[in-house]
């Protein structure tokens, strides 16, 4: 880009000046709170966030139920997760995430399987309690290799006034024990899915870690064993992480919760290390069992060579000798592969502008792998991030980046018109927008049904769908010829 | 090393390598606390039989893999049929975030809507400042023509009141005063996505006509209900339309909104019933829905208005398409022209030409009540058996109805229809008596795996398949293009049933 950071900074101002004119004053004021540039040496992106979103402006977030059985807890693959109300949140959420697993699904599996108590009238007028009691004996006689249930609560719920914690504690008793665990994560509860997922973290600890006392270990403790904390194995991601970890000399007992199974969760008190990748998701359950078990953790990011390399680095200086040359073992393995995927790639992509869009980790995570191709990110923005994730997001992006919290459908559009990025990354939502407007975009929830983009191995195939996003021939076509 | 630049691999294949294979044995083995593998495919098995079929069958609480999904989704795709029009659902937002994505899935397009976002203060003091805030935020910003307003169980549960909410938001400005904003109370614990269709149909119509004096006409209206093959079908309803000289009013017409073109433009809105056209649609002649089940309520009220209103049940195929074309021509005293009689002759022809490898076939059929209805009807017609007929959104009438069908052909004997059934119900269906082709949306693939009937997707939502929803089923010309998808299947399966050389491969014919 030929603008300087004081003309791209006076640019973003007047840009958003004019986006804010299109709001009631109302409004525009409390819009304006969530929109602004970082300006370097700043501790934070200068925006305000976690706050309710606006009613009408069509924003992107989802709720607490998505926060809850979308992602925290829909990927524990051994358990049945009923999604307790109308018949809509299970349907719309089945099998959408792409949370890769393995297992006989519907046998000793359910993830991509969408178990609802299908409300009707008289379960709203007579409450539900009966009717959840029933289902769990239903799934007990249909699924008997369950290995427990969770109740994801729809907006309903919280409403009528139905019991659902009596109703699990009184199964789980019938049942021996039986992990049952009710999750309130109605959807209108808090301001978008975050809520969700603090809550999801919440009953891991009351229903999970707080009922296994006294059970018998499952396996025989190691100075190396770590659990992979807040990865979903979106196309496998979790997956292309472990494999790293391990071939560094880690032992890796758990993962949360992409491809994740409750003994994995039941293991975790006894890691050494809790390695984070989405903050956002499960940093609660993490500073949990940092003060209760006293398992220290470390946020990592496995986007992109130059993350990797120093979150290996990173990981290790928690373990000793044996663990750190692995890390470099690991480093200089990949080493080649890496510089011939920026080889024939950086050239293809080099100096190319992103705008992102997404939730989680990934406005701030994904930067580095963007700038390893050549590429620069910028605009930004999180559908539910906090503060302390826009403190952490100053570490990655530059002097002038356009900040945007809880962005409406209107002002996306109009940045990306005005700033004319290379690329725009967000969701399913944004995609079809932006690609009319002749723009390339990648899902950067999905990967757009591509991935693994986690580890060395999926950088290779982020680069690949970067450069076909961008270099399609497609966008050479968008207008007539004869126009 | 997995990756090679000249070669990279994804999910596909990174994961059949030997490093990842033991992982994940090891995985399941130290950390899993897995079942044993005899165990597990002990129940595999027994998830198959007859006595689990009772078991499942006898499930009166529990709904696994539903085959329908909520009211206001049905609202939202009713109002984006109009010219110009932002659909608002008033209730928590998640909701809407997935209305949007679910229709983006299926359509491969844009899908606009708003959400009064409530939350927990809503909850308790009610959503009226959401809905006087969302509506002034959303005439402005998005600068709709109409905004039509459906519910969340939320607002439902609380009891907010559309009607109130409206006028004091209008009163406080939000939206001029005549500016239309029609609504429908959707309440997800009732019916399904159809349900809420006819609901915001209703709504939009009574919106338009209440109190209007009905002045006839020659003109004719058409709704199609909700149906993924809105786009295709519409176009093709037109065309018909137009080639029998018929002036027609399309109630809800989605078929551009969900097909705008990539040429540098994004069109928040495109095409739709002009709100103009949907108040004169009072003084029509008749009405036509294709879909009984999905405009009871808007027939009702139309009917009432003193116009003829006649349901079909989406129809597909020779006989389907003749008794649409006939009702057209009765209604409007037009007659069938010649190039119409000529493609119904050449879909017998193509009928006539293939039947040979459809004729005896099996199939078992799952999806909105009126398109197993149509599907069923051109499957007879075809010499198959649609032996397992799911709706899980049917009723007690349409499985009368589906009855009354099979018991009209020999080819509907022994067939049966289950209303209010799951695809956890289909799943022991089709283990206990196979069939040999399954029709549904995208989720049979669960069961095409589960159980080995091949899946021919015809459905909504159809994900993992692309363009599908631009091809009309309606129509000689739509019933072509079912009847090709089914060919297809058949065809690719003889071949996959055929190919192991020096086994089976003699009848790998080149010739079909």
């Amino acid at each position: 880009m030929s603008l300087t950071v004081e003309q791209v900074k006076a640019r973003n101002q007047d840009l958003i000046k004019e986006v804010l004119e299109v709001y009631p004053d109302k409004t525009a004021k409390r819009r304006a709170k969530h929109l602004g540039t970082f300006e370097e040496g700043k501790s934070d992106c200068g925006v305000k966030s976690n706050i309710k979103s606006i009613p009408g402006v069509m924003t992107i977030r989802g709720c607490a139920y998505a926060g809850s059985k979308g992602v925290v807890w829909g990927p524990i693959k051994d358990m049945i997760h009923i999604s307790h109300g109308p018949v809509g949140c299970g349907q719309y959420s089945w099998a959408a995430r792409r949370n890769y697993y393995i297992g006989t699904t519907g046998v000793d599996t359910f993830v991509t399987m969408q178990f609802t108590s299908d409300f009707q009238e008289k379960d709203i007028v007579f409450g539900g309690d009966k009717k959840l009691e029933k289902i769990m004996d239903e799934i007990q006689d249909l699924f008997p290799l369950n290995k427990g249930i969770t109740v994801q609560s729809e907006c309903p719920i919280g409403l009528i006034g139905d019991d659902i914690e009596a109703v699990s504690k009184k199964k789980s008793k019938e049942y021996d024990g039986k992990t049952i665990v009710p999750v309130r994560c109605e959807g209108f509860r808090g301001v978008s899915q975050s809520l969700g997922h603090h809550i999801a973290n919440d009953t891991i600890r009351d229903w999970v870690f707080d009922k296994m006392d006294g059970k018998p270990a499952a396996f025989e403790a190691t100075p190396y064993d770590v659990a992979i904390i807040g990865d979903y194995n979106i196309g496998g991601d979790a997956w292309a992480s472990r494999i790293l970890l391990e071939e560094m000399g880690l032992r890796v007992i758990a993962q949360w919760s992409g491809d994740g199974s409750i003994a994995e969760l039941e293991n975790t008190p006894k890691a050494k290390l809790n390695v984070l990748h989405c903050y956002r998701s499960m940093n609660y359950i993490s500073r949990h069992m940092e003060e209760k078990y006293g398992i220290p953790w470390v946020e990592y990011n496995f986007f992109g060579p130059s993350k990797i390399e120093a979150s290996l680095r990173e990981i290790a200086s928690h373990f000793d000798d044996k663990i750190k040359e692995g890390a470099e073992r690991v480093i200089a393995k990949y080493k080649p592969m890496m510089q011939a995927v920026i080889d024939k790639y950086k050239p293809r992509l080099e100096g190319k502008t992103v705008m992102l869009f997404v939730g989680g980790l990934r406005p701030r995570h994904v930067i580095g792998a963007y700038e390893d191709l050549g590429m620069e990110v910028v605009g930004t923005g999180y559908e539910f991030g906090h503060n302390d994730d826009y403190q952490r997001t100053t570490h990655y992006v530059k002097d002038g980046t356009l900040i945007y919290d809880d962005v409406t459908g209107y002002e996306f559009e109009k940045f990306v018109e005005k700033v004319q990025p290379d690329l725009v990354g967000s969701g399913i939502k944004e995609k079809y927008v932006f690609q009319k407007m002749g723009v390339p975009f990648r899902q950067m929830h999905s990967w757009d049904y591509s991935g693994p983009y986690h580890g060395y191995d999926g950088f290779a195939i982020f680069a690949r769908d970067m450069d076909m996003a961008i270099n399609n021939p497609v966008w050479g076509l968008t207008k007539a010829p004869w126009k | 090393m997995t990756q090679n630049v000249e070669n990279v691999i994804d999910h596909f294949n990174l994961f059949r390598g030997p490093e990842y294979i033991e992982m994940f044995e090891n995985k399941r083995k130290n950390f899993e606390n897995p079942h044993p593998d005899d165990k597990i495919e002990e129940v595999r098995e027994w998830t198959k039989s007859w006595e689990y079929r009772e078991k499942n069958f006898a499930r009166e609480a529990l709904t696994v893999n539903p085959a329908k999904a909520c009211q206001p989704l049905g609202a939202v795709f009713a109002a984006v049929g109009f010219e110009s029009t932002m659909p608002f659902v008033h209730g928590s937002q998640g909701c809407v975030a997935y209305y949007r994505s679910h229709f983006s899935r299926h359509f491969k397009e844009p899908s606009s809507c708003v959400s009064s976002s409530m939350t927990e203060d809503a909850a308790v003091f009610g959503g009226l400042n959401n809905m006087i805030d969302g509506l002034a935020n959303t005439y402005n910003m998005y600068k709709p023509k109409m905004i039509v307003v459906s519910t969340t169980c939320m607002a439902e549960v609380i009891g907010d009141d559309l009607n109130g909410f409206i006028q004091q938001a209008r009163s406080k400005g939000s939206v001029p005063e005549d500016f239309d904003v029609p609504y429908a109370h959707t309440p997800a614990f009732v019916g399904s996505h159809i349900t809420g269709y006819d609901n915001a149909l209703r709504g939009i119509v009574s919106h338009f006509w209440e109190g209007k004096e009905r002045t006839p006409n020659e003109k004719i209206n058409f709704i199609g209900g909700f149906d993924g093959y809105t786009v295709g079908n519409l176009r093709e309803v037109k065309r018909l339309f137009d080639l029998m000289g018929v002036e027609h009013t399309i109630l809800a017409d989605n078929s551009e909104v969900w097909d705008t073109p990539a040429d540098g433009e994004f069109r928040m809105y495109d095409g739709g019933t002009k709100l103009d056209d949907a108040k004169a649609a009072i003084n029509a002649k008749a009405t036509i829905s294709m879909q009984e089940y999905c405009t009871e309520k808007t027939l009702d009220y139309i009917a009432k208005t003193g116009q003829e209103t006649v349901a079909l049940n989406h129809p597909v195929g020779v006989a389907g398409t003749d008794k649409f074309l006939m009702e057209v021509a009765r209604i409007t005293g037009k007659p069938i022209p010649a190039e119409l009689t000529k493609e119904r002759g050449r879909l017998v022809d193509a009928i006539a030409d293939s039947s040979a490898h459809i004729h005896g076939k099996k199939f078992a059929i799952y999806g909105d009540p009126d398109l197993c209805y149509g599907l069923a009807s051109f499957l007879m017609e075809l010499g198959a058996e649609p032996v397992h007929v799911l709706s899980t959104n049917g009723s007690k009438d349409w499985e009368a109805k589906m009855q009354a069908l099979f018991d009209s052909s020999p080819f509907g004997k022994g067939c049966k229809a289950y209303p209010g059934r799951d695809l956890w119900h289909m799943r022991s269906l089709l283990n206990t008596e196979p069939v040999d082709f399954l029709i549904g949306n995208t989720y049979g693939k669960y069961l095409e795996r589960d159980t080995g009937t091949p899946l021919i997707r015809i459905g909504f939502p159809v994900f993992d398949r692309h363009h599908h929803h631009r091809y009309p089923v309606w129509g000689y010309q739509g019933a072509m293009n079912v009847l090709v998808w089914m060919l297809d299947k058949i065809f690719d399966e003889m071949d996959k049933n055929t190919i192991i050389p020096a086994k089976t491969d003699y009848s790998f014919d080149i010739i079909r």
